[in-house]
């Protein structure tokens, strides 16, 4: 088992904290993991994306530069990640704020508008997480438990407040991934 | 002991600080700034100072007096930022100074760009500033080899009593990956009785790096020409992957060699008769088990690195005309992909299969 | 009828080893080396000092200097002792340095050396030429000075003005003392010594950075006899620099100071 996973999105759409709770979860499961964000000027400017991988093996290259996974949390991201993705994999896509791009037909595609449900479960700012929730039936590495623990351990102690909100964001993002798209 | 996901750049941060490191200099840059952030808001729970110098021509000469009066200590930079440190490393050298030096190497010449590289190879394992000398040179694969290796970087230097360079890229120094830090034990390391701290009633200390007896000058280069040699008969490191029968050998070093230890594997599985030889230290360069393929069945070997070939050139120095040389190369700020590198495993074992 | 006691009048300092000095003669090095390390041991500090030292002609001071010694690259004597003064807290930590070695190539890391408010000193001998490299002209050289390197008398048109250092760090809020001295007279000589010892009384009461410029001479690249030298400091280069006292802790304000 090895999932190759591209995040990307705006910055301040909370994508690294996304990642670092996917190869934390992993940790926590005692699998190979590498999360690696892009730095430098890409950082500035409103892009952000991170890779995560996590394997039952050791992980060679720690770049997911052809994913199994890409989570594309806006357009622009869409449009950058969706031609590398592995045939047979699966694109998320937030589709409070993508509409009308034309999608590959051999991977699997799961439309999410994790803005709209975050907004009605009263966490706007946590969209991420529901994203999050939303992968998680899909993915082999990790589980609901270990996610959860994940989240536990990467919300600061000064921050403790927003524990409860992440936790339910991850609740809403998991209901909505039964809800065929 | 608890594992933790930390950044490369933090990892060798906290391994720093564990193994006694207590004062750190430097100045931003990317892709190294998360080592001063850390030391910054880390160093003072021990009761350690980072200094953020005004350039890195300070920052190591700052490192030279902190050496000087024996203290554990290092520094972090990228790019321009270690180019203009080489003056001060020629000192350290000659000073015979122990401290380590974390290059998060990003792509050059001049500014370049952020991305990953191995271009300061050569800057490296060949002193990189004026004079005969060299660096202790380790080069970590992974978020935890980087943690394991500070720990050995500063007991190296203090034992043999120069600069050890810790050779990372930007991949490495901001990739998270699961950690353990692990004590090392300085027990058997020499006490510092030459640093410079005050007389305290003994005998003056004086670390000077000038020798004007010409006499005492050619002594003194004779015996770190000794240092040196005894370095590169005893602390060559390394990892290698199925030498014993393999016609091909790949030899590859930190963010390559990862993926290079990922394409062997995958080669072998496809039947390919491919091993793989990790060095850990760059300097001293591993000869060891390049030697050790050649007298078993090595036919050929094949270089990946992230530069227009650099570590190739060690490579021929081992292999000395006994076996042809192969370079690939990714450049530009790329990385190699494991599909890549196997596929020119294939292609280069059948040729060193059917010249043999 | 009892001898009268003996009475030492003069001893050589514990200070300065006993190695003969290599400057040429009539330079005004020997004095200020001897003034450092008369304040030294004065303060009982010779036990507990790292000295650092510059490129030029006191390149090789730490022989002279019976402390301990860390010798630095051309210009970058702060940052060394700035590592220094981390490395050991309670230790007194000076730079002695020339004029291309602190007002030249070492600007930078004197500056920000006194824009931290490092708490080292440094001791700034100003001769307004190069001397260890055979007469160039240096930052601090006088306009219409003749030097190797401006043949036809410095001007300011293409080389700008001589830095006036004192004046200039004293300018700088981590600099808590500054003082310009020279040597051109025993008077003179005396008065520096007072500047050294507030400087290392600052250090050692952690007011911050302290920097003490003494004018000093170069028979040799001058061309010019000692003594015609010395006069040629007073009339020349003190009109130039400003002189006294230009800084001093706040704390030590209104006692210390005449």
């Amino acid at each position: 088992m090895m999932e190759r996973m591209r995040l990307a999105g705006f910055g301040g759409q909370g994508i690294m904290f996304l990642g670092k709770v996917l190869a934390h979860a992993g940790m926590l499961g005692n699998k190979h993991v590498t999360w690696i964000p892009s730095y430098g000027p890409e950082m500035r400017g409103g892009t952000a994306n991170c890779s995560v991988i996590i394997s039952d093996v050791e992980i060679g290259e720690p770049v997911a530069s052809r994913p199994d996974i890409l989570v594309a949390m806006n357009e622009v991201s869409l449009r950058k990640f969706q031609p590398v993705v592995r045939p047979g994999g699966i694109i998320f896509v937030n589709s409070s704020l993508i509409s009308g791009v034309p999608m590959r037909d051999d991977v699997t595609v799961v439309t999410v508008p994790v803005n709209d449900l975050a907004r009605s479960a009263g966490v706007p700012g946590a969209i991420n997480m529901v994203m999050l929730g939303a992968m998680l039936p899909y993915l082999k590495g990790v589980d609901r438990h270990l996610i959860e623990e994940a989240v536990r351990e990467n919300v600061p102690a000064s921050r403790q407040h927003m524990l409860d909100g992440n936790l339910a964001a991850v609740a809403v993002g998991v209901d909505a991934a039964h809800v065929p798209a | 002991m608890q594992k933790l996901l930390v950044k490369g750049n933090e990892a060798i941060s906290e391994a720093a600080i564990q193994a006694g490191c207590k004062l750190f200099f430097g100045y931003p840059i990317t892709p190294s700034n998360e080592i001063i952030e850390y030391m910054a808001r880390r160093l003072p729970e021990v009761g350690g100072h980072m200094v953020q110098a005004e350039s890195e021509v300070s920052s190591i000469y700052m490192l030279l007096g902190a050496a000087g009066a024996g203290e554990r200590c290092m520094t972090g930079t990228s790019g321009c930022g270690f180019s203009l440190m080489q003056e001060g490393m020629s000192f350290l050298a000659a000073y015979e100074l122990p401290v380590v030096i974390v290059d998060v190497a990003r792509l050059g010449p001049a500014l370049g760009n952020l991305d990953p590289s191995q271009g300061d190879y050569f800057q490296w394992t060949r002193g990189g500033g004026h004079g005969d000398y060299y660096n202790f040179v380790l080069a970590p694969s992974g978020v935890q080899e980087a943690a394991d290796l500070m720990g050995l970087a500063f007991d190296l230097a203090d034992q043999y009593r120069m600069p050890a360079v810790v050779a990372m890229d930007g991949v490495l120094g901001q990739m998270m990956e699961p950690v353990t830090f692990r004590q090392t034990d300085t027990a058997h390391l020499p006490p510092k009785t030459w640093a410079a701290r005050g007389k305290k009633g003994g005998p003056k200390h004086d670390v000077v790096g000038y020798i004007l007896d010409p006499v005492k000058a050619e002594r003194s280069d004779i015996q770190r020409a000794a240092r040196y040699d005894q370095i590169r008969a005893t602390e060559q490191r390394w990892e290698e992957i199925a030498l014993d029968d393999a016609d091909l050998v790949v030899v590859s070093f930190g963010t390559a060699g990862r993926v290079a230890r990922a394409a062997v594997r995958e080669a072998r599985q496809q039947g390919i008769k491919v091993g793989l030889i990790r060095p850990i230290t760059l300097w001293p360069f591993p000869t060891n088990p390049i030697a050790t393929a050649l007298t078993q069945n090595a036919k050929g070997f094949m270089v990946a690195e992230m530069n227009m070939g650099q570590m190739v050139e060690d490579v021929r120095l081992a292999v000395n005309g006994r076996a042809p040389v192969y370079l690939h190369r990714n450049m530009g700020g790329s990385m190699p992909t494991t599909e890549e590198l196997v596929a020119r495993i294939r292609t280069l074992a059948g040729e060193v299969s059917v010249h043999a | 009828m009892p001898e009268a006691a003996e009475k030492c009048v003069f001893k050589p300092t514990e200070g300065l080893t006993e190695k003969p000095l290599h400057y040429c003669p009539g330079c005004s090095h020997g004095i200020i080396h001897r003034l450092i390390a008369e304040v030294l041991e004065e303060m009982g500090q010779l036990d507990n000092t790292v000295g650092v030292g510059p490129v030029g002609c006191a390149a090789f001071c730490e022989q002279y200097f019976n402390v301990d010694w860390v010798a630095a690259a051309h210009g970058r004597a702060p940052a060394v002792a700035t590592g220094v003064r981390r490395a050991v807290p309670d230790a007194v930590v000076f730079t002695y340095q020339g004029d291309g070695d602190l007002a030249a190539i070492g600007i930078a890391e004197a500056m920000h050396a006194a824009i931290r408010g490092e708490k080292i000193t440094t001791i700034f001998v100003n001769n307004a030429i190069y001397g260890m490299t055979g007469g160039q002209m240096a930052p601090t050289t006088l306009i219409g000075m003749k030097t190797t390197t401006s043949p036809y008398g410095r001007k300011a048109e293409e080389t700008g003005y001589p830095v006036d250092i004192p004046k200039l760090f004293s300018e700088i809020p981590g600099a808590a003392y500054v003082a310009s001295g020279s040597t051109d007279s025993p008077k003179a000589v005396l008065q520096t010594k007072k500047y050294i010892r507030r400087a290392f009384e600052t250090q050692l009461a952690g007011h911050g950075y302290s920097l003490v410029s003494v004018l000093s001479n170069c028979p040799t690249n001058w061309g010019l006899t000692p003594v015609k030298a010395m006069e040629w400091i007073r009339e020349n280069l003190v009109p130039n620099y400003t002189m006294g006292e230009l800084k001093v802790p706040t704390a030590a304000k209104g006692g210390e100071q005449a």
